[in-house]
């Protein structure tokens, strides 16, 4: 009798997911579409910078065509579905493989980023939820367009609880992605001494630079630099 | 938690030597004496370790419990002695807790097949220096459970990855590459421990300076000896 | 007692070879139906109980620690040794077999020492094959260096763990047997006894750490790699846990005790600081090959060891040996340290101490090649002393490191009970009267891979060996005494902590029976002891129960053994009057204070038997012959 175990599952699919590698590496790469889709959300959007013709003009392609929308959408939603999935999973396992917490434990060497991963993603679900009611569907703002791109973001960041929300939030996404960019290497195997340094501080540049981005459209909102055209009264 | 007094500490005390003098004073009073593991003393058989003031060996880099000195601490410090807390690790009594979840890892695959007696020579295999260099790094693993002991997650990936590293990185350790790694980590989770999520705390706890890099190199060989799995796993060891 | 030590006759390169090709052999399908039991799992007991599973056997094996990973072999720094002429610098099997019978001083078994360096061989290449990562040359080829005065480059190391690589080698073999099911692992269990039935060993009664339990075990054979007994001393390097326990019972089931009193003392470890202290550090011999030894020349000198000037220093050893300087033997090194520091001219607050000093070797090569060399040990001794030694030289005295005597065995490593094998450090064989440097590790692998698998097989298939059962009244009597001895020890609840009589039997066998010994103290030692024993087992205090963890009646039945044994390695040193390696007898020295030999007296293995509680031990000899390697007075000068 072999003290060791042997694998689980017989299905050779199901065996594959369960090891806590590889879901963990469906994080990663689940991570790293999502991250895709941050990056061309806030490219997208700083167009407002532009003026409303620009940034309604995109919007109003980015609706015209209906399979490269739905396959994006669909690309997302099973990428976020996924990412969750297997992080409460793993999540499970570390509440089993602790049951009884420290009195005392100190974390010094590692960044709170890293540490709040399974915090800070929840908060950003609820945002996302929240921010697709406001700006997508529309329910719960007060001034919905649904041509209009450019006035719903004005009108909504117009009112400071929403803006100062929205930023918080984009700062929690950021502090996310330094963590979670930094992270995807590792996960699949890549540990280098000269490029994972390299690759870390990296992620946090390009976490500021995101969290700027995005901040900046609220920031400018209530800065009156963006301001409801003519064209929209 | 029980409280305990430490009388009359030297400087040039060990942590445990400090520990002898208590359970010391505790025997000659009558009471039980504080049970901790132990063994070499000079930081090279892993049998040490607790955590001090929430922090797995105590305050010194590179330190294990054995090593480190009273000179590290001020009198009239309080501090916090804890076992290692882990599901996989049960304590067996106050600072003492079962690590064969290790030995059972290494059991399913952290060798290298070689029956005695039927080597080549030496010299025949030449290994690069730096590859060597980077298989004795991950080697230098004590199996003192440090890093499960601090990462937040309870994960044995330090530990698990530094064999794997330590064998991958080898010539001698190629034929059994995929083998080894979907082993160990099928074993790995079974004990239940948690999975990484490239914190780092064990790094810095690791008391050899094992480098997080073993992790990525568990990572990777995992993924490849899954895609080409064609049912290594399910085979017998016989 | 009749000792028959098995040396095969003809020349000693064919005696292996020869021994081997005479031995009977089991036959492959019923290895499985013999049990053996190997007791420890350092680099002899791993590497025979990985090997026996190999072959097939049905093989229990224990340890007392939490994991077979941490037996004491894993702290060995330096590295092991082999004849394999890698470097071209004139090694061979023959040199190494002559370097290890002088170095011990000629008190080792030809026969046995020769196997060794043949054996030297296979080691290092059946350890590289299992991935121990040894150090490399950039052409990738395997790197060596000389080690401990040897005049060729042989040794074979890993950074300054060889001994934790090529345990882990051993290890993670003994893992792969446990996990095909031919090893059954029983970790934090420790031998208490041997079951001797009808006159052959064939069991071990043992009592589970954990739950207090005391169990028998039965085997067809029981082989014992339980290491060496320095911690006698109470202080030494030795692991905490390392104890004479099962050796010492089985010792007194009838297998005969050879050269107890050969002890080997280490010359650079860290000085005692305190009271307090729990065990000694070594520092890496390598350590004088860049570092220079000397002490004040004048008595009492307490000024810092900056303050003394070039010419009011005495490097003792460059002076007394200007040879072989700062890199001769062990014990040389050992005791001359002792006498300098009996002058008076000892360093440090206890005054018990020399200087190592680098200053020198970091002016002519500067701080950054020290430090490659040694910058592991620099941060060890500063993390224990607080000092920087690349600032002010190191204090180092000489300690209690290895044990060259053991249980007596034969050419087959069998004891005087048959049926009894023993390896490594707990047998006496290959190193006489004084080890030499990287050969501890070399003895453990050769006994363990590559001669217990073939003697083991060969006493298997030349016995009938009847059926015992756990239940048979041999293995039941043995079971109670051991049950009651552990039940005596929890009901004296005197005052004395186990510790304190620990303590104090090493100062005792420290002061009489360490680097230098004479006939008036061993006599003192042997009364003190046998007095000491006597308060030990009327005062001693082992508090709580034999029914769960209790390390104090763990630590006091080890401590027990070391009494018996300590006085015997006085009774032995007694007896010897000579002065030979790590045995000093201060009656027995040349005008320039060397060892000096009896070879017309006692060119023999002093096998001690024991004859009963209360009677004197018996001795045995076995004469010693040297056809190939004539005795003749080591010098070092």
């Amino acid at each position: 009798m072999s003290p060791t175990a042997a694998a689980g599952s017989s299905n050779r699919a199901l065996r594959f997911f369960e090891a806590t590698i590889v879901k963990k590496a469906v994080v990663a790469v689940t991570g790293l579409v999502l991250f895709g889709f941050v990056t061309g959300h806030m490219l997208g959007n700083l167009q407002i910078f532009l003026g409303p013709e620009r940034l309604n003009a995109y919007a109003a392609f980015l609706k015209s065509n209906l399979e490269l929308l739905w396959g994006a959408r669909i690309t997302l939603l099973i990428s976020v579905f996924a990412h969750i999935f297997f992080t409460i999973q793993l999540w499970q396992l570390k509440n089993q493989a602790r049951p009884v917490a420290y009195v005392k434990k100190v974390n010094s060497h590692s960044s709170a980023a890293s540490r709040t991963m399974y915090y800070s993603g929840p908060v950003i679900l609820a945002f996302v939820v929240y921010h697709l009611l406001h700006f997508t569907v529309g329910a719960v703002h007060p001034h919905f367009s649904e041509t209009d791109v450019y006035s719903n973001v004005v009108y909504g960041f117009l009112q400071l609880p929403v803006a100062l929300s929205y930023m918080v939030a984009v700062g929690l996404l950021c502090m996310h992605l330094s963590h979670g960019i930094a992270s995807i290497p590792q996960t699949l195997g890549f540990n280098h001494p000269v490029h994972t340094p390299k690759i870390k501080a990296a992620a946090r540049v390009i976490a500021t630079l995101y969290f700027l981005g995005y901040a900046s459209i609220p920031v400018g909102v209530m800065t009156g630099i963006i301001r409801l055209s003519s064209m929209s009264l | 938690m029980q409280r305990y007094e430490a009388k009359d500490v030297s400087p040039d005390m060990s942590f445990l030597e400090m520990l002898d003098v208590v359970n010391e004073k505790l025997i000659a009073e009558g009471t039980a004496p504080i049970t901790f593991e132990h063994d070499c003393r000079e930081g090279i058989c892993g049998s040490c370790g607790f955590m001090i003031n929430g922090v797995a060996h105590g305050p010194k880099s590179g330190t294990t419990v054995c090593q480190l000195h009273m000179r590290s601490f001020k009198d009239g410090d309080e501090l916090y002695l804890e076992p290692w807390r882990a599901k996989a690790f049960p304590v067996l009594k106050d600072l003492m807790v079962d690590r064969n979840a290790f030995d059972r890892i290494i059991a399913a695959g952290g060798f290298i097949t070689a029956r005695t007696g039927s080597a080549q020579d030496a010299n025949s295999i030449p290994v690069p220096k730096a590859y060597a260099d980077r298989a004795m790094d991950a080697a230098a693993c004590i199996g003192c459970g440090a890093c499960v002991a601090s990462c937040p997650n309870a994960s044995a990936a330090l530990f698990t990855g530094a064999k794997i590293s330590h064998l991958g990185l080898l010539p001698q350790g190629q034929a059994e590459r995929d083998r080894r790694a979907l082993r160990m980590i099928a074993q790995f989770s079974s004990e239940l421990f948690g999975s990484c999520t490239n914190i780092g705390e064990c790094e810095a706890a690791c008391p050899k300076h094992i480098s997080l890099s073993v992790i990525a190199q568990m990572n990777g060989d995992y993924l490849k000896a899954s895609v080409r799995d064609r049912g290594a796993v399910k085979e017998s060891s016989d | 007692m009749q000792l028959d030590s098995r040396i095969p006759s003809g020349p000693i390169e064919k005696a292996w070879e020869k021994t081997r090709f005479e031995m009977k052999l089991v036959n492959p399908a019923n290895k499985r139906k013999f049990t053996v039991i190997v007791v420890g799992t350092g680099l002899g007991g791993g590497a025979a109980a990985a090997s026996l599973g190999e072959l097939g056997y049905n093989v229990k094996c224990f340890c007392f620690q939490d994991s077979p990973r941490r037996a004491h072999s894993i702290a060995a720094q330096g590295g092991i040794n082999a004849a394999k002429n890698y470097q071209n610098d004139g090694d061979s099997i023959y040199r190494l077999f002559y370097d290890t019978v002088k170095g011990g001083d000629f008190r080792a078994r030809e026969h046995n020492v020769y196997r060794l360096a043949q054996n030297s061989v296979s080691i290092i290449d059946q350890c590289v094959a299992q991935g121990v990562p040894f150090a490399r040359e950039y052409g990738g080829l395997l790197a060596n260096r000389s080690f401990g005065g040897a005049q060729v480059s042989r040794t074979f190391y890993a950074r300054g763990q060889t001994g934790q690589q090529l345990l882990l080698g051993a290890y993670q073999a003994l893992e792969a047997q446990i996990d095909s099911g031919r090893v059954t692992m029983y970790p934090r269990t420790e031998m208490l006894d041997l079951v001797v039935i009808d006159g052959k060993a064939r069991g071990i009664i043992t009592r589970n750490l954990v739950t207090g339990k005391i169990e028998s075990h039965v085997a067809d054979a029981v082989v014992l790699a339980s290491g060496g007994y320095g911690n006698v001393y109470y202080l030494s390097t030795n692991a905490k846990g390392s104890n004479c326990t099962a050796i010492w019972r089985a010792h007194k089931r009838g297998a005969a005790f050879a050269n107890p009193c050969f002890t080997q003392i280490h010359p650079t470890c860290i000085p005692v600081s305190g009271e307090y202290q729990s065990k000694l550090t070594l520092m890496s011999e390598s350590l004088r090959n860049d570092g220079r030894i000397w002490v004040p020349l004048q008595k009492g000198d307490k000024r810092p060891a900056s303050q003394i000037p070039e010419n009011e220093r005495d490097y003792y050893l460059e002076r007394r040996y200007p040879s072989f300087g700062n890199l001769v033997p062990r014990d040389v090194a050992s005791r001359a340290a002792k006498a300098v520091c009996d002058e008076g001219r000892g360093v440090g607050e206890t005054g018990l101490g020399v200087y190592l000093d680098f200053a020198e070797s970091i002016s002519r090569l500067g701080r950054g090649a020290i430090e490659e060399r040694y910058g592991n040990l620099f941060e060890m001794y500063e993390r224990i002393t607080g000092e920087n030694p690349y600032e002010m030289p190191m204090r180092i005295y000489p300690a209690i490191h290895y044990t060259m005597g053991g249980l007596w065995v034969d050419y087959q490593l069998m004891s005087s009970i048959p049926g009894l094998f023993v390896l490594g450090e707990a047998n006496f064989s290959d190193h006489g009267a004084n080890r030499l440097g990287a050969s501890a590790l070399m003895q453990g692998l050769s006994d363990g891979y590559f001669i217990i698998p073939y003697t083991l097989g060969n006493y298997l298939a030349s016995n009938k060996l009847a059926k015992v059962d756990a239940g048979a009244p041999e293995v039941r009597n043995v079971l109670s005494e051991v049950e009651n001895s552990v039940k005596r020890l929890l009901s004296i609840k005197g005052k004395r902590t186990v510790t304190s009589f620990h303590r104090e039997l090493g100062k005792i066998m420290w002061d009489h029976c360490g680097m230098a010994r004479n006939a008036e103290g061993l006599k003192q030692a042997i009364r003190q002891i046998r007095a000491l024993r006597e308060e030990f087992w009327r005062d001693v205090n082992v508090p709580g129960s034999g029914d769960d963890l209790n390390q104090q009646l763990e630590n006091a039945g080890r401590v027990a053994d070391f009494f018996e044994l300590g006085e015997l390695m006085c009774v032995d040193a007694l007896e010897r009057n000579e002065s030979c390696g790590g045995h000093f007898r201060e009656e027995f020295q040349t005008d320039e204070g060397e060892a000096m030999r009896d070879d017309e007296h006692y060119q023999y293995v002093a096998a001690w038997e024991y004859m009963g509680p209360d009677a004197p031990h018996q001795l045995n000899k076995e004469p010693l012959n040297f056809e190939y390697v004539h005795p003749a007075q080591r010098s070092y000068k």
